[in-house]
């Protein structure tokens, strides 16, 4: 836990872990994939950062939010609608009755930009709004939930209810959101074709730089005090009452810092594959986004990015050979982690992987002189019920 | 009586709650003097912790008054009271287990409590000082990197007690600190008990008569949500109410 140099810390055993994940995803993947396949690569990782929120607020502090969607979704539209008002100049619209203002508005007989598209023209505000929108949600649905003490299954109910209000509501305000299409045919980013293989790349590099820098604000968060809080909230939360903790600021934190996360997310997702729709904010992707993170393990962050690439990997290919089912397959997987590997792969790999680590030539024994550091509790048996009496 | 209020370090009065129409407590006068060791005995369901809940703001009064060192808690927030200087500790062991001993303290220990606090919260010489200082009065100076969940139940209790300690309340309350305990592990915590009320005003709840007689100052009888007797060990011992309801059988 106690790093004293940045090279220290990349030559220990947590350190080893990011460095292996860096390498595959900057050095591997770009070499093995082709431009196509790894913008689907980047398509996945948008929702490791939704599934990093999610380990920190779901995994350290028990808090299940079944509408990270939300977030996801509202950094993604925050993004759409700045590429949406950039491709919409008067010379490409010259065809419609409104030029100059988005298409779908066009088909919907609205004729002028409405008030909360116009701070969409600045990119300095829209990377702002890509954050702060997500957060602000949150932060209203924090307290008025947190200092109730709602917690538990209401808690991710009531998310859950959020993300489907959020998806009707864009779906019925279709001149002004793009309704169920959402918002398409995005082009350039500040006069930069987004759409190339070469742009595709670039950004693909920039969604991992994100990701990293994701990744240290989370675990800066886990290791320092605070990180702690958050798991001894989840074990005793009344003991953390009484030891003179407003519990409820620290539930707000955790959930913004996740919605936060979230709405970086979207907003790459809406930069890599060029458009933004409800399909993405409603209950089936917010779901998704906690097997991801269950899958990986949602006690361990580099659990949770691994997990939102191989669901996402095996849905893809899945969904190539036998769409009809991956749903099934879907439900089978998390299934069987909340049964047979509550802890997800990073309690997989704890527990089977880490013994063998030992055998190894040289590595093992350069790992072994380093103490492995306790990311799982012990297995518990409430997996979904983050609720503890 | 008014003119002595300010002496008293607790001064509980008129205090009820009703639950449905239940009154856990009713109109219910006590005080404690700073340094004082209180014990509160009872029969099950007499409003024993129901009071110590009400003191720590767990649960809200229905009518009447504590006020502590010149601060009214019934109208604060948990984490408030616990900041004027009331820590609780609850009846069954309620420790963080998937944090180390270390860590558990450490929780406790008082400073950076906010969120931007805990953020920038240092690990400096002084927290380790007093979280090593603390784990040693609790005989768990062994075991300070060990997850707490594998500790005894005894020695949860203690980390307990511990956690408390370390975040420097004028008053400590304990709701049967002995209960479930091997002899020896109860010989220790008498021990420990008898180290804390050295400069702590203790408010305990307990049914061990031996082990509130070797600790107590004064002792509050409590039934039915009333006080039933009020005392020294002897004198309530001797009331022939108390004998009633209470020692009797």
């Amino acid at each position: 836990m106690k790093t004293n140099s940045p090279l220290q810390w990349l030559t220990s055993r947590e350190g080893i872990y990011y460095l292996l994940l860096a390498l595959l995803l900057v050095v591997v993947l770009p070499l093995l994939l082709d431009p196509f396949r790894l913008n689907m690569v980047g398509k996945y990782l948008t929702y490791a950062f939704a599934a990093i929120g999610l380990v920190m607020c779901w995994g350290k502090a028990g808090i299940l939010s079944l509408g990270q969607g939300v977030f996801f979704g509202l950094g993604g539209y925050c993004m759409a609608m700045f590429l949406k008002l950039e491709a919409s100049t008067p010379e490409a619209t010259k065809n419609q009755s409104t030029p100059g203002i988005p298409d779908f508005m066009d088909w919907n007989q609205i004729t002028e930009l409405p008030g909360f598209w116009q701070p969409f023209h600045s990119f300095s505000f829209t990377l702002i709004a890509v954050i702060a929108v997500p957060v602000l949600l949150a932060f209203i649905i924090g307290v008025a939930m947190f200092k109730r003490r709602v917690g538990g299954v209401y808690f991710a109910i009531i998310t859950q209810a959020i993300a489907a209000i959020l998806t009707i509501l864009i779906i019925g305000q279709q001149g002004l959101t793009g309704g169920v299409n959402g918002i398409t045919d995005l082009q350039t980013l500040m006069g930069w074709n987004i759409r190339t293989d070469m742009a595709k790349t670039t950004l693909y590099f920039v969604c991992v730089g994100l990701l990293f820098l994701s990744l240290l604000v989370a675990r800066h968060v886990q290791n320092a005090k605070l990180g702690r809080i958050l798991v001894a909230m989840r074990d005793q939360e009344n003991r953390v009452r009484f030891s003179g903790y407003d519990v409820a600021s620290f539930k707000v934190f955790v959930f913004c810092l996740a919605a936060g996360l979230a709405g970086i997310g979207g907003a790459l997702f809406t930069l890599q594959v060029g458009f933004m729709s409800p399909s993405f904010v409603g209950i089936v992707p917010s779901i998704e986004m906690v097997v991801f993170c269950a899958l990986g393990g949602r006690y361990s962050l580099l659990g949770g990015v691994y997990g939102a690439l191989l669901v996402n990997a095996a849905k893809s290919g899945f969904s190539e050979s036998f769409p009809e089912l991956w749903p099934y397959a879907m439900g089978a997987l998390f299934i069987g982690v909340v049964l047979a590997f509550p802890n997800g792969l990073a309690g997989l790999y704890e527990r089977y992987i880490m013994p063998l680590e030992k055998r190894l030539p040289v590595i093992g024994k350069y790992l072994d002189k380093d103490k492995p550091a306790p990311q799982a509790p012990p297995v518990v048996s409430d997996q979904l019920s983050a609720e503890k009496p | 009586m008014n003119a002595q209020k300010e002496n008293f370090l607790l001064a509980v009065e008129g205090l009820t709650v009703s639950f449905d129409g239940f009154k856990a407590v009713d109109d219910l006068s006590f005080y404690l003097d700073p340094k004082e060791i209180r014990v509160i005995i009872g029969p099950n369901g007499a409003g024993k912790t129901t009071v110590l809940d009400l003191i720590c703001g767990k649960t809200r009064a229905t009518a009447g008054s504590i006020r502590f060192g010149g601060k009214e808690l019934t109208k604060m927030k948990e984490h408030q009271i616990v900041h004027a200087g009331v820590g609780r500790k609850f009846q069954n062991p309620s420790v963080f287990e998937d944090l180390t001993v270390f860590e558990n303290l450490e929780v406790s220990y008082p400073q950076g409590h906010t969120v931007m606090g805990a953020l920038a919260f240092k690990r400096d010489a002084a927290v380790v000082e007093a979280v090593e200082s603390i784990a040693e009065t609790i005989f768990l100076s062994d075991q300070l990197n060990e997850p707490a969940g594998l500790l005894s139940h005894g020695q949860k209790q203690w980390l307990e007690i511990g956690m408390l300690l370390i975040q420097k309340p004028d008053l400590l309350m304990l709701d049967e600190p002995v209960a479930g305990m091997s002899v020896a592990e109860r010989k220790k915590t008498a021990e420990l008990l008898r180290v804390i009320t050295r400069d702590h005003t203790v408010l305990v709840i307990e049914h061990d008569m031996q082990f509130v007689g070797d600790i107590a100052d004064r002792v509050t009888v409590m039934h039915q949500g009333k006080v039933l007797s009020e005392g020294s060990i002897e004198h309530v011992k001797q009331d022939p109410k108390v004998i009633e309801v209470y020692l009797g059988h």
